[in-house]
């Protein structure tokens, strides 16, 4: 697995000279949260503001792990698809969420709202989730643990492959790329 | 008659349970190394590789090919001479689910109700489905089925006028608003003819047949082929980043319908198209 290797969280700098179609190999703590997560959180912010865990300037990384077997940190851990989630993404991003990690296009609004908070929106390889487990160094759920696979976990992550889907001047890796390969039947 | 106690079904879907979803079969591999030598795109061939080594890394070391470990498909085929003793098939099934997504640190993906969405905790209810065939041998087929490359699926009842073409259009229409969702390169299964529930369920089985193995009537296995290359012409490549390989294969099954029918399904599956087959 080829890519820049980059600290977290992004800082400022490094998130505005990402551009879409980079690959990158993360280091630091990313933030799970799928479905049932998202709505507490935006539940949460909509009733007091407050988050159960602080999620500024952070990245979120939709993903449900399977159970760890005994002796491992995490089971399989590969991302799931970022659509469902789009409805409950923008008031993340009014928050100071900088980074989002999932897999499938965003809808126009979640792009704009990208743009507008200056954060970025990469995809992991989806079904790659024992390899991705590789690159997870501990876990700990720090939200939810009533949401069993749903639940929010801490996630220290070393050299952990993703692609720039989304930069922060508007370009969209899975619309320039099937453009780019696109052919006439 | 023979008879075979349902324990021997419980045990051996526990056991399938895992070894499914820890082995991507060899098909898909060689599918995936030949996708490999196809893909022009740099960032497909690397998706493609990380694939191949995440199947390496799951078989090796125990680990889920994905977390997404699925619905529970069982297909069973029962020889219609054979007895079974011992209690109920349906709960002999359900626990033998139970058993293997609990031994193997599967994610338990179930919600007891579409609306209340209450985790079942164990994985089940499997989705079973019975076929009654000659002879007196038990055939199981065991399917964990992704939800996200299931939500990408589609049924359409087309106009019999629409034809082929019709169909082929489809099939696009759905691969491409499929687009990075489905987890490509993707395995695509279309279930043409029989009822509105019928065509459903051909799609699905199209998906179990070995990736290389073409439809064994000629019109229809060079239809696959057609739609093959159809896909692959829509750029979207290895997990959307944009390619030559949005599908490792296309596979159609056919059944007789109505005068007034037409119509057709799309199941699609990611690339971890997994399932294992026993014959007790």
């Amino acid at each position: 697995m080829s890519g820049m290797k980059v600290s977290l969280p992004l800082t400022e700098q490094m998130i505005h000279d990402l551009r879409c179609g980079d690959q990158l190999l993360l280091s630091g703590f990313l933030y799970t949260a799928r479905d049932a997560a998202h709505k507490r959180l935006v539940e949460s912010l909509s009733k007091n503001g407050k988050l159960p865990v602080e999620l500024k300037s952070q990245v979120i990384y939709y993903a449900g792990p399977t159970p760890a077997p005994p002796g491992r940190v995490i089971g399989s851990a590969g991302p799931t698809t970022s659509q469902r989630m789009d409805s409950m993404t923008i008031p993340l991003l009014e928050y100071g969420v900088k980074g989002l990690i999932g897999k499938g296009s965003r809808s126009e609004e979640v792009k704009k709202a990208l743009v507008q908070h200056k954060a970025v929106y990469l995809a992991a390889t989806g079904g790659a989730g024992a390899l991705l487990a590789q690159r997870i160094k501990s876990a700990e759920i720090v939200a939810y643990e009533d949401l069993g696979p749903e639940a929010i976990y801490k996630l220290e992550v070393q050299e952990f492959p993703v692609v720039v889907i989304n930069d922060i001047n508007g370009n969209d890796l899975y619309e320039a790329g099937q453009k780019a390969y696109k052919r006439l039947i | 008659m023979r008879r075979i106690n349902v324990e021997v079904i419980t045990q051996n879907i526990a056991e399938m349970c895992c070894e499914a979803n820890f082995n991507l079969g060899k098909d898909i591999i060689e599918g995936l190394t030949e996708a490999l030598k196809n893909e022009e795109s740099p960032v497909g061939r690397d998706v493609i590789q990380q694939i191949l080594n995440n199947a390496e890394i799951s078989s090796r070391d125990g680990v889920p090919l994905c977390q997404d470990t699925g619905f529970a498909v069982v297909f069973i085929e029962l020889g219609q001479e054979v007895s079974l003793v011992g209690g109920d098939l349906d709960e002999a099934i359900n626990k033998g689910v139970r058993e293997g997504y609990h031994r193997c640190y599967l994610r338990k993906s179930m919600v007891n109700d579409p609306l209340m969405r209450d985790n079942t905790g164990d994985n089940t209810p499997a989705v079973v489905h019975y076929n009654i065939v000659p002879g007196n041998n038990i055939k199981i087929t065991f399917v964990p089925k992704g939800g996200g490359s299931e939500n990408m699926s589609r049924i359409k009842m087309l106009k019999p006028t629409e034809g082929e073409s019709g169909i082929i259009d489809f099939v696009l229409e759905t691969v491409n608003a499929a687009g990075a969702n489905a987890c490509p390169p993707v395995v695509i299964g279309v279930g043409i003819g029989g009822t509105f529930e019928t065509c459903a369920l051909l799609a699905k089985k199209a998906l179990l047949r070995p990736l290389q193995q073409v439809n064994s009537n000629v019109y229809y296995a060079d239809l696959e082929k057609r739609l093959c290359l159809a896909v692959n012409c829509l750029g979207i490549g290895p997990q959307g980043f944009g390619g030559r390989i949005t599908a490792l294969a296309v596979h159609i099954e056919a059944a007789p319908t109505h005068i007034a029918c037409l119509p057709t399904a799309v199941n699609l599956n990611c690339h971890a198209s997994r399932h294992v087959q026993r014959i007790l």
